[in-house]
């Protein structure tokens, strides 16, 4: 559990120096399913501060899946508000949000989600094809993506010839193309092996270094270890909201543990 | 998303399936196809009509002797015998407009040269005749103004019953006997082939008009008067003009029937290129019903597509696409389909067009219109069966996309 003065000190003085990016205010999400009413989530409040590394733990049925969507602009809460940037996104079209998705946030997940029979080059590239970014700068970004998530050689590989760290490092850099504020990653470790997962988790940290905010879901204890922040939900609502004490580092981490091979 | 990027990505998504989008694409293919050709054969029968109506020449008035009432019995036509040559003189004189005219009277009997016979048509006339019906002659000429004068007994055949009665052999100069009389042959016309309703216009001999009245049928009047008009505009009015002549000349008085009938070919023209229109309307429109069978296809095929690539569209639509760029990625992949559909089906239609020109001896006339008609169409196909799946796409939950196995 974190220490007294850590929960007082770090979000007074975050709050001071710069607004949240992400401000989750009592949100409610009902489905309805005919006849019965799900109650997915029952009021909650976050908020995340630029730079910070979340990761939202819970088993299923708690409402983090739900969650995510809303926070990726891919659902809209039923109640409260939810300002990104300072844009309450609760309120916006169906066009606004997917310029929003486009712009302001990365998606990571847990299966990858490439297009198969498209190069990793032309996957990354995908985001800025929406955003109508010139042809040349499209090119020069997708490959300083690609070779930030250290996949410069492998620009015309077409996923099924990469293996599922390859991918999803391809995911993350399609993610990053359009410089989002925000990256959002749900499991995405979760079909991966332990090492490459501790891997990504590097990147992530990295990414998080260079002051990129990261909300990561997951429900393994040892992956959320790496983030700042935990976050648990049950039954719909935030139970826990805690920093990591003695956070590991990736890098450290994979020195001990057996090299595989990867190619 | 420009315009290229989403053709080049609508190309690349059907080029993934292409046993499967060369397939839906046939059903476009035959169906332009079939319009094509099927235009194309209307056309060209029409094109042919008009080329029949024109060598008859379009300035030209034929006067038939009608029917009469005659005490509440109607005869048939060409039951008066009112028509007769001086008639024909009195039109010349007195309507201005008309160039030339000549008579024309009929009977049929056997024509016999040496070692052959013939049953056909004989038609007594003036040299006038061949003028005006623009009919060229193969050998010799016709017979002339003094054989009319003189009632001579001179013969022009029509090249069939040249070929019946001398072959190959040259019968200019030669003796036909028509009926017990004895003929000196002085011209053969040139082969025309069959009308416009089949009828083998070569299978006719002409004399003078004079030489048959006096001699064959012992009849002085005439069935009808060709009459060439200086213009076609002119030949209307000189329609109406021969009409008062005649009713003049007969003593019709106001309120009963002509005892003739004006035909102006112009109007025959008009009257057959109505009905190959007609035609070729139908053929057109019976192709037309394939085209949109074809268009159904793609309909069908887009929507296998559409879940299949649930995913993807899940993927797309979390990455930033708005419903308008995936609404446009599927629209532009049925009109990518359809219109390359449209441009082989062109290639299909001119092809069987120039086949069947060239097997039948059809004449096919490929008109630009109709290719322009057959892209314009096969596009609006296009956009018009590829709108229900790719709306279909575009309003796909993302989250439930993103699920989709």
């Amino acid at each position: 559990m974190a220490t007294l003065a850590q929960v007082e000190l770090k979000p007074v003085a975050l709050a001071v120096a710069a607004p949240a990016v992400i401000e989750v205010q009592d949100v409610h999400k009902y489905y309805d399913l005919g006849e019965t009413k799900v109650h997915a989530l029952r009021g909650v409040d976050l908020k995340v501060k630029p730079g910070e590394f979340v990761a939202i733990m819970g088993s299923s049925g708690s409402g983090k899946s739900t969650f995510m969507n809303m926070l990726g602009c891919l659902d809209k809460p039923s109640s409260g508000r939810y300002i990104l940037e300072g844009t309450d996104v609760s309120k916006l079209e169906k066009k606004d949000l997917a310029a929003i998705r486009n712009r302001k946030l990365g998606f990571v997940f847990q299966g990858f989600n490439l297009l198969s029979r498209t190069t990793a080059l032309e996957n990354v590239e995908l985001p800025t094809l929406y955003a109508k970014v010139e042809k040349e700068e499209r090119l020069k970004r997708a490959k300083e993506v690609l070779e930030l998530v250290g996949l410069g050689e492998r620009l015309d590989h077409f996923p099924s010839q990469l293996s599922g760290g390859q991918q999803q490092r391809v995911a993350i850099a399609r993610a990053l193309v359009n410089k989002p504020a925000i990256l959002l990653a749900d499991e995405p470790t979760g079909n991966l092996d332990s090492r490459t997962s501790v891997e990504i988790m590097q990147i992530f940290q990295e990414l998080n270094e260079q002051g990129l905010t990261i909300v990561l879901v997951t429900h393994e204890p040892d992956i959320a270890q790496f983030a700042k922040r935990i976050v648990v939900f049950r039954d719909g609502k935030i139970r826990h909201d805690d920093p990591v004490r003695q956070r590991p580092h990736a890098a450290d981490v994979l020195k001990t543990l057996p090299a595989i091979d990867e190619d | 998303m420009d315009l290229l990027a989403i053709l080049r990505i609508a190309v690349r998504a059907l080029t993934r399936n292409k046993m499967r989008s060369l397939l839906t694409m046939l059903g476009i293919i035959i169906g332009v196809g079939a319009v094509i050709a099927t235009v194309g054969l209307g056309q060209g029968a029409q094109q042919a009509v008009q080329d029949q109506i024109a060598s008859m020449g379009t300035n030209l008035l034929y006067i038939s002797s009608g029917s009469v009432n005659k005490g509440g019995v109607h005869l048939g036509g060409g039951a008066t015998k009112t028509l007769v040559t001086d008639d024909m003189n009195a039109i010349l004189k007195q309507v201005p407009t008309i160039a030339e005219a000549a008579p024309g009277a009929g009977s049929s009997a056997q024509v016999v040269s040496d070692n052959q016979n013939w049953y056909t048509r004989i038609t007594g006339t003036t040299p006038q005749y061949f003028d005006i019906r623009n009919w060229p002659f193969a050998q010799g000429g016709s017979f002339t103004q003094d054989d009319v004068t003189r009632a001579t007994n001179v013969v022009v055949l029509g090249s069939t019953v040249q070929q019946n009665l001398f072959g190959n052999a040259d019968p200019v100069g030669q003796t036909v006997r028509i009926g017990t009389l004895p003929f000196q042959v002085v011209g053969v016309l040139q082969a025309k082939g069959q009308s416009g309703l089949g009828q083998d216009q070569d299978d006719g001999v002409y004399v003078p008009i004079t030489t048959l009245q006096k001699k064959i049928t012992g009849q002085d009047w005439l069935q009808y008067i060709m009459a060439s008009a200086t213009s076609q505009p002119a030949s209307y009015a000189a329609q109406d003009q021969i009409t008062s002549v005649l009713r003049d000349r007969h003593r019709i008085r106001a309120g009963q029937d002509d005892d003739f009938t004006v035909r102006n070919l112009a109007d025959v023209a008009q009257l057959a290129d109505a009905s190959s229109q007609v035609m070729t309307l139908l053929l057109a429109s019976i192709a037309g019903v394939s085209l949109i069978v074809g268009g159904i296809g793609i309909m069908n095929i887009m929507l296998v597509s559409v879940t299949e690539r649930t995913r993807e569209i899940g993927i797309r639509i979390a990455i930033g696409a708005t419903e308008s760029d995936v609404l446009r990625q599927f629209l532009s992949e049925s009109v990518v389909l359809s219109l390359a559909g449209g441009l082989v089906g062109i290639l299909c239609g001119v092809a069987s067009s120039m086949a069947i020109t060239k097997l039948l001896g059809w004449n096919i006339l490929i008109s630009p219109t109709a290719v322009v008609a057959a892209v314009v169409f096969s596009m609006a196909v296009g956009i018009f069966f590829g709108f229900y799946p790719a709306r279909k796409a575009a309003l796909l939950d993302p989250i439930e996309a993103l699920r989709f196995e």
